[in-house]
């Protein structure tokens, strides 16, 4: 079946578009932008989306995501991470190696894939970890995940403290292109710590993750960085000083890009008064100074995307003491109205966000998506900027619950999600 | 004394309590200290009421001073220890207390070695829960019978300096002090090794201080904390001798304080680390009296929660 999205404003930072016309989709790719409609409208083959007062983009791209499987289906499945992905208006998203068993070697990365073809509606794109069973010591097959279907190399949540390995791991992807993700965290200076270090740490009487905690390790990636003239990508930076890091290794020119996540850009350390445990999370909610510099990062391109750290935990898990929770919370079908939020806000333009969320990842990533060029895959979201949405977790179709925005009432709903020319979500 | 402004199902901590509310426990806790010196100490205020003490953490002194203002206010007492391991391996904290909640507990006494773990309890549970002492949060009962103590000793809390030594970090005594002690008006200054003062704490409203002769200048009451003897080897302070050296309260520093000055410990003391001997038995120091007023004061707790409960 053909799709014609009539009308609505078509913004494609890929392409640099935005103007109101027609989206043509067929035979799974985006055939044309019709002038007029009146034929295809008559054709009872085409199903015909009225996209008027909508925007219509490219799927969005979520660059960090953990579907849990294999290994953790109780949290989520690659089917139920997928569906909640729709929902949200993502059409590709890259999963985190830190699955049961690890996803270090090509076996783990097919059976995801494959898991994906059979299972999964958006497309899904695996990262290998950079060592093996995120041991921080030896080199995971890398080349073999690449060939397998890897797009890049993290140890997220497990940094790699070894500076040595890290700069062997640098050197080694260059042989394929892809970049190094890099959860910059000192864990011995975060020692046994549950939230950000600050005036809520010292009241609550839990253990403090300071700032430097981050900042120590990002200055060290960026300095390996240097040193290997590989490509570096920050996962979710949470600090002033990363952001302070990045923009001046930017400068000079050092081959890094950067990621944020809604929360961090929403939420502050104050989130956890009462101990939510859907405040917790790694890295964890910071003081306001550093909130206010991750959105001015987002804003002067220090920041290149915007990526959930879906971090799916079922509900007994988190209905635990606060030091016992795991850290996490779920990102996918909130993403677009927290960061229309700052649209909104006149922090960032709607180009501006849907390249954070589109073009940004895709390209760091390699991954060719997140376009709405003519022959691209067709992956589109059509949204509503202005829609009045009350965020309600036991809508999600995610397995999992654990988000701090129950209740909000914010502006943004996704109307369809298109992937491949198919549409998987509609409201 | 009236019990009907009191409308708190919980006592969790005294971040949360009004001024007005600590000095209704601390005025309660005066005409519980009377029955306490009765020939027949019991009254019937918690008749039919099981009361379960929930320690998962060894704590003889508290969990003992609980069951006996209990049992004076007729409660049924269950006690209910589990080890530090339970923590992690057993039963979880939640299936645990909802299982005391179905054999009647409608007031449950919670001691955890995790910070928070009692608002889990009132969050999700009916019964009302009384803080015994969260990880290094806070330990109402145990400030409250010192801000007891305290204005029993002075006649009053407002305007007096209060010094509270040691580990700060790691405190829950110092947290709810800190709180109840600002509240009431008293200048509050925090005195330890710099590792062991939580960050932004100035942002409460008390002084830091890494020097404790300089902290002794002139304050009428001082709070010696017990050091936990696994800090030392860590990276926290090299060892208890330099600790003790530093941080210890002696004659001589005690000679700086106000000649009134009275000196507290919540106890169980470590004898010449935080308090040379002479001092422990020193006659400006209250310890004892501390021990036998946290009765009434945790007497006091129960009442005020039990009135609130009904009065729903």
């Amino acid at each position: 079946m053909s799709i014609l999205i009539r009308e609505g404003r078509i913004i494609d930072p890929s392409q640099g578009i935005d103007r109101i016309g027609n989206v043509f989709v067929e035979e799974g790719i985006i055939k044309s932008y019709p002038s007029s409609t009146r034929r295809l409208e008559q054709n009872t083959d085409v199903r015909v989306i009225d996209a008027r007062g909508k925007i219509v983009s490219p799927g969005f791209v979520d660059m960090h995501v953990h579907l849990r499987e294999p290994g953790y289906e109780h949290k989520e499945t690659i089917r139920t991470g997928c569906e909640a992905a729709a929902a949200g208006g993502f059409t590709s998203i890259v999963c985190m190696p830190n699955t049961s068993p690890v996803n270090d070697n090509a076996s783990v990365t097919e059976y995801i894939l494959l898991k994906a073809r059979t299972e999964g509606v958006v497309n899904v794109f695996p990262i290998g970890a950079i060592t093996k069973a995120q041991g921080g010591e030896t080199l995971a097959q890398i080349g073999e995940m690449y060939d397998a279907g890897c797009v890049g190399v993290s140890d997220d949540g497990m940094p790699v403290m070894n500076s040595k390995v890290m700069r062997h791991a640098m050197e080694y992807v260059k042989a394929f292109n892809i970049p190094v993700i890099s959860h910059a965290e000192d864990k011995n200076l975060s020692g046994k710590g549950v939230i950000n270090e600050g005036e809520a740490s010292t009241l609550l009487g839990l253990e403090g993750i300071p700032c430097a905690s981050e900042d120590v390790m990002v200055s060290r990636d960026i300095m390996v960085a240097e040193l290997t003239g590989s490509r570096l990508h920050v996962c979710h930076v949470s600090t002033e000083g990363a952001v302070r890091l990045i923009r001046a290794a930017k400068a000079r020119g050092v081959n890094v890009t950067a990621e944020v996540t809604p929360h961090h850009f929403t939420l502050t350390d104050k989130s956890v008064k009462g101990y939510d445990t859907n405040a917790k999370m790694n890295p964890p909610l910071r003081g306001e100074l550093d909130r206010d510099a991750v959105i001015e990062g987002l804003k002067d391109g220090t920041i290149d995307a915007i990526a959930t750290d879906h971090a799916p935990h079922s509900e007994d898990e988190k209905k635990a003491e606060f030091d016992l929770a795991p850290f996490g919370i779920v990102g996918l079908e909130t993403a677009l109205p927290l960061s229309l939020r700052l649209v909104h806000d006149g922090v960032l333009t709607v180009n501006e966000m849907i390249g954070k969320l589109t073009d940004e990842p895709s390209r760091i990533l390699n991954l060719r998506k997140g376009t709405l060029k003519l022959g691209a895959e067709a992956d589109v979201v059509v949204f509503d900027a202005n829609k009045n949405v009350t965020v309600n977790r036991e809508e999600f179709r995610s397995k999992a619950r654990n988000t701090p925005f129950h209740g909000w009432e914010i502006l943004g709903a996704v109307l369809y999600t298109i992937v491949n020319g198919k549409v998987v979500f509609s409201a | 004394m009236d019990s009907m402004t009191f409308n708190r199902k919980h006592i969790l901590g005294l971040e949360e309590l009004t001024t007005e509310e600590i000095t209704l426990v601390l005025d309660t806790a005066e005409s519980m200290k009377e029955i306490t010196e009765r020939d027949i100490k019991k009254v019937p205020t918690l008749r039919g009421i099981t009361v379960c003490n929930l320690f998962y953490e060894p704590s003889t002194r508290t969990r003992s001073s609980f069951e006996i203002a209990e049992k004076r206010l007729s409660a049924d007492v269950l006690n209910f220890t589990l080890s530090h391991s339970s923590v992690v391996k057993g039963e979880n904290l939640l299936d645990t207390a909802r299982n005391l909640e179905a054999m009647g507990a409608s007031i449950i006494v919670i001691r955890h070695p995790i910070s928070g773990a009692p608002w889990l309890l009132a969050k999700e549970l009916d019964s009302s829960i009384i803080n015994a002492g969260d990880g290094s949060h806070e330990h109402p009962s145990q400030a409250l019978l010192d801000l007891y103590t305290i204005r029993k000793i002075k006649g009053g809390i407002g305007g007096l300096k209060v010094a509270i030594v040691g580990d700060i970090l790691h405190s829950r005594v110092a947290r709810s002090n800190i709180w109840g002690l600002i509240k009431l008006g008293a200048e509050v200054r925090v005195v330890g090794p710099p590792t062991l003062i939580p960050t932004y704490v100035e942002n409460v409203g008390v002084r830091t201080y890494y020097n404790l002769d300089e902290a002794m200048q002139g304050v009428d009451v001082v709070i010696m904390l017990r050091i936990q003897l696994e800090r030392q080897n860590s990276e926290y302070f090299p060892s208890l001798r330099e600790y003790s050296r530093f941080y210890g309260l002696t004659r001589e520093r005690l000679q700086l304080a106000d000649k009134n000055v009275t000196v507290m410990h919540p106890g169980p003391i470590n004898r010449g680390v935080e308090l040379s001997s002479d001092i422990a038995d020193h006659a400006g120091s209250v310890i004892l009296d501390q021990v036998s007023n946290g009765i009434a004061v945790r007497m006091a707790m129960f009442v005020l929660v039990a009135s609130a409960g009904r009065g729903n």
